[in-house]
């Protein structure tokens, strides 16, 4: 099966998940997007590579963050950016997803960013403007469902790469809620596919997903045991709504269990960098003394975000060398 | 009218018949087979020296969207489908809208049936009235009415009090009850196999043990009961053991199985295929071989197509908004035939599980080419390949994963009641 998201040629045609995606692809982002972090450093914060383009933001479901950051990332490279709430406007009035496409595909689109609580409306989304021969529109999935967050994916792996240099001699344990979670999908996929030969997740049976392990991680139940010797813990979201269905008991037992305190992290390598893709739920997974110590990379994961998606974007644009 | 399937590879499992041998039909039914009966002037000589001349396909689950979703399939485009794959009668869920619950509505459907003259339309009624799990039907009235058994389709029945209550109703009056095994609870909200894909598209995901959970509840009210069920749909490998253990046991039951399960599994879901929206889910690789292998030792009883037209718009949609099902009616018979060659099995078999053995699950007379019996016949091409598309497909869903794929086995003519209904 072809992957949906590379063109005949294997260039890269739409970022629907990390899954698939050949090594040099994604080495090509996180090279692409190191002089794309100066830049935001430069008093003239913009570059010309994305002019006279147009460049969607759909978000089917509510996020500020990633929605300013993709905002941030287009109109930097001289994008015009529309953003559209759609979770309250069209499809309450009973338009489908593809005919919302249909009416923003007629005003021009160049791009669309699409957050969606479905897995694999991207994939939809993208097959159906290849399908109607509008091939030549990309689509950068911002978060779909629970299966594929892939820009969070590769600003991870861009902290990871920007503190470790290497892949191939690390530790890396996720903890947490990875059921719910596309952030630990893509991140995992790309961490195995950039070689990286060990790659734990922490959590309890209610909150790993059934074979978890056939995608190339070690399993823990106890954090203690997954934190050792690690080198870079990444802590993830506890949504509250995950206490209503059984799947926990409460916020105080689930952070004795598994919230990250300087206690435990000391498990990990003396070096070891914390991370979170936010926004963190403090005292629930992380201590504050955490979050703000010298361990965590959290604030430049952000700051590395804007410059990933600019890579992403002007690699599908196809001009990504930054002036 | 008198017809003569002349020189033909007959094969009807009913009565251990597969021979090359001629069949004779006339006023509506099987006048004799090999010889012609005494001053034998057929009207019309079918020359099968190339084909295989079977009973009419039974189809155990076809879903023909009448009454109340008539803008997915009508009667007519559903049975013109039917006759186009050799089907000849077929059994229909009582999940229309509103559900099959009342007498007038079994009436009316056998009626629209009846007057386009093509496939046998057997109901299955509802088991409780609006398949909510609240009321059990009026099962007399309904059974009076043609309905051939009572099932829940796919609509979750939580309430074990409410279930032994309907086995308990149905097997007074000795009744076959239709139970697809899913524990309601297990399967909330789920879309698919509990397994490696699910996990990795982010799918939300049903496990085995929905399936044998169910299964365990049904078989102990059916000790309790004495009632006769009948299995829709196993899927797990777990299910064919537990049916396995339980027809050794001597309880009353039979099971069936979807073509689509026969050959398919989670990973054919690839990238969010949504035509692989099935229920019950696509399951792993070692089910569907249980699954095979169940069908072939006589574990599973028939395949059916579990026939289920969605329009354009119902697929079109993300894979766990997507309407779930596939069409299936024109598949059936290639796909039996591709399941039986794959496991080297004998012709007999695969004919046996899409005629004979329905018919006697569902209690029919159908199925079988003894003289005296009703002319509902299957000629087909065992030979012939054709590639599954739109076009090809009369049934207006054209929603099938099969789409694409080349397969073998192709209807020339079918009879009904002895009048040639369909040829190609």
């Amino acid at each position: 099966m072809r992957n949906p998201q590379l063109g005949p040629g294997g260039e890269l045609q739409h970022l629907l998940t990390l899954e698939g995606l050949p090594p040099e692809v994604i080495g090509r982002i996180l090279d692409t997007a190191v002089p794309f972090v100066s830049i935001a450093e430069r008093d003239v914060k913009k570059v010309p590579l994305l002019r006279g383009k147009t460049v969607f933001n759909l978000f089917f479901e509510n996020s500020t963050r990633t929605r300013t950051t993709f905002e941030i990332a287009a109109k930097r490279l001289s994008a015009d950016v529309i953003n559209l709430n759609i979770g309250v406007s069209s499809t309450t009035k009973g338009e489908t997803l593809l005919d919302t496409i249909d009416n923003l595909v007629a005003m021009n689109a160049d791009m669309f960013v699409v957050r969606h609580s479905q897995s694999g409306a991207p994939h939809l989304i993208a097959q159906h403007l290849s399908t109607t021969g509008r091939g030549g529109i990309h689509v950068i999935n911002a978060g779909d469902g629970r299966h594929g967050h892939p820009t969070q994916g590769l600003l991870d792996l861009f902290t990871i790469r920007h503190y470790k240099q290497e892949f191939h001699a690390l530790t890396v344990a996720i903890v947490g809620d990875v059921l719910h979670s596309r952030v630990a999908r893509s991140l995992i996929q790309g961490l195995t596919t950039l070689g990286t030969p060990e790659v734990r997740v922490v959590g309890p049976q209610t909150l790993l997903p059934t074979a978890v392990e056939r995608m190339g991680v070690r399993v823990f139940h106890d954090m203690r045991a997954g934190l050792a010797g690690c080198d870079v813990v990444v802590m993830l979201r506890l949504q509250s709504e995950r206490m209503k269905g059984a799947l926990l008991p409460s916020a105080g037992e689930y952070f004795k269990h598994y919230g990250l305190t300087a206690e435990k992290l000391r498990l990990a390598k003396p070096d070891a960098i914390v991370m979170h893709p936010g926004p963190m739920n403090r005292g629930v997974e992380i201590d504050s003394a955490v979050a703000d110590g010298k361990h965590s990379v959290i604030l430049p994961q952000v700051t590395f975000g804007i410059a990933v998606r600019m890579a992403v974007m002007s690699i599908l644009a196809g001009s990504q060398v930054p002036a | 009218m008198k017809i003569e399937i002349h020189n033909g590879r007959l094969i009807d499992p009913a009565h251990g018949i597969d021979r090359r041998t001629s069949l004779y039909v006339a006023a509506g039914k099987v006048a004799s087979i090999d010889e012609p009966p005494a001053g034998w002037h057929p009207n019309r000589v079918i020359d099968a020296s190339k084909l295989v001349v079977c009973p009419g396909l039974i189809d155990a689950s076809a879903r023909l969207r009448e009454p109340g979703f008539e803008y997915k399939a009508t009667l007519e485009s559903e049975m013109q489908a039917a006759i186009a794959g050799g089907v000849t009668s077929l059994a229909c869920p009582p999940d229309t809208d509103p559900p099959l619950d009342e007498p007038g509505l079994v009436e009316m459907l056998k009626h629209r049936a009846r007057s386009l003259n093509q496939a046998h339309v057997y109901p299955i009624g509802a088991l409780t009235v609006g398949l909510k799990s609240e009321t059990i039907t009026e099962m007399g009235e309904l059974s009076e009415a043609g309905c051939i058994a009572f099932s829940h389709a796919d609509a979750p029945l939580a309430d074990t009090q409410i279930l032994l209550r309907a086995l308990q109703y149905a097997a007074t009056f000795g009744y076959r009850v239709w139970l697809r095994p899913q524990d309601a609870h297990l399967a909330h909200g789920g879309v698919a196999h509990d397994g490696e894909v699910a996990t990795r598209l982010g799918l939300p995901a049903i496990p085995s043990c929905a399936e044998t959970i169910a299964l365990d509840t049904i078989f102990e009210l059916v000790r309790a009961t004495g009632v006769r069920v009948h299995l829709a749909r196993l899927s797990t490998y777990e299910g064919v053991e537990r049916v396995r253990a339980a027809k050794r046991a001597g309880l009353p039951v039979t099971c069936d199985v979807a073509a689509h399960h026969v050959h398919l599994c989670d990973i054919d879901i690839g990238w969010f295929n949504a035509h692989c929206r099935l229920v019950p889910p696509l399951r792993g690789t070692r089910d569907r071989t249980a699954l095979r292998q169940g069908l072939a030792d006589g574990t599973i009883d028939l395949i059916c197509s579990d026939h289920t037209p969605v329009d354009e718009d119902g697929k079109q949609l993300p894979f766990a908004e997507a309407e779930p099902g596939a069409t299936g009616l024109e598949l059936l018979l290639p796909l039996t035939l591709k399941w039986a060659q794959e496991e080297r099995l004998a012709l007999p078999i695969a004919i046996a599980r899409i005629t004979s053995d329905p018919a006697r699950v569902l209690g029919l007379a159908a199925g079988q080419l003894a003289p005296g019996a009703d002319a509902d016949v299957c000629v087909f091409d065992p030979e012939a390949r054709w590639t599954v598309d739109p076009a090809s497909l009369r049934s207006q869903g054209k929603n099938t994963p099969f789409l694409g794929l080349e397969l073998s086995g192709k209807v020339r003519h079918t009879l009904v009641g002895g009048q040639i209904v369909y040829e190609a």
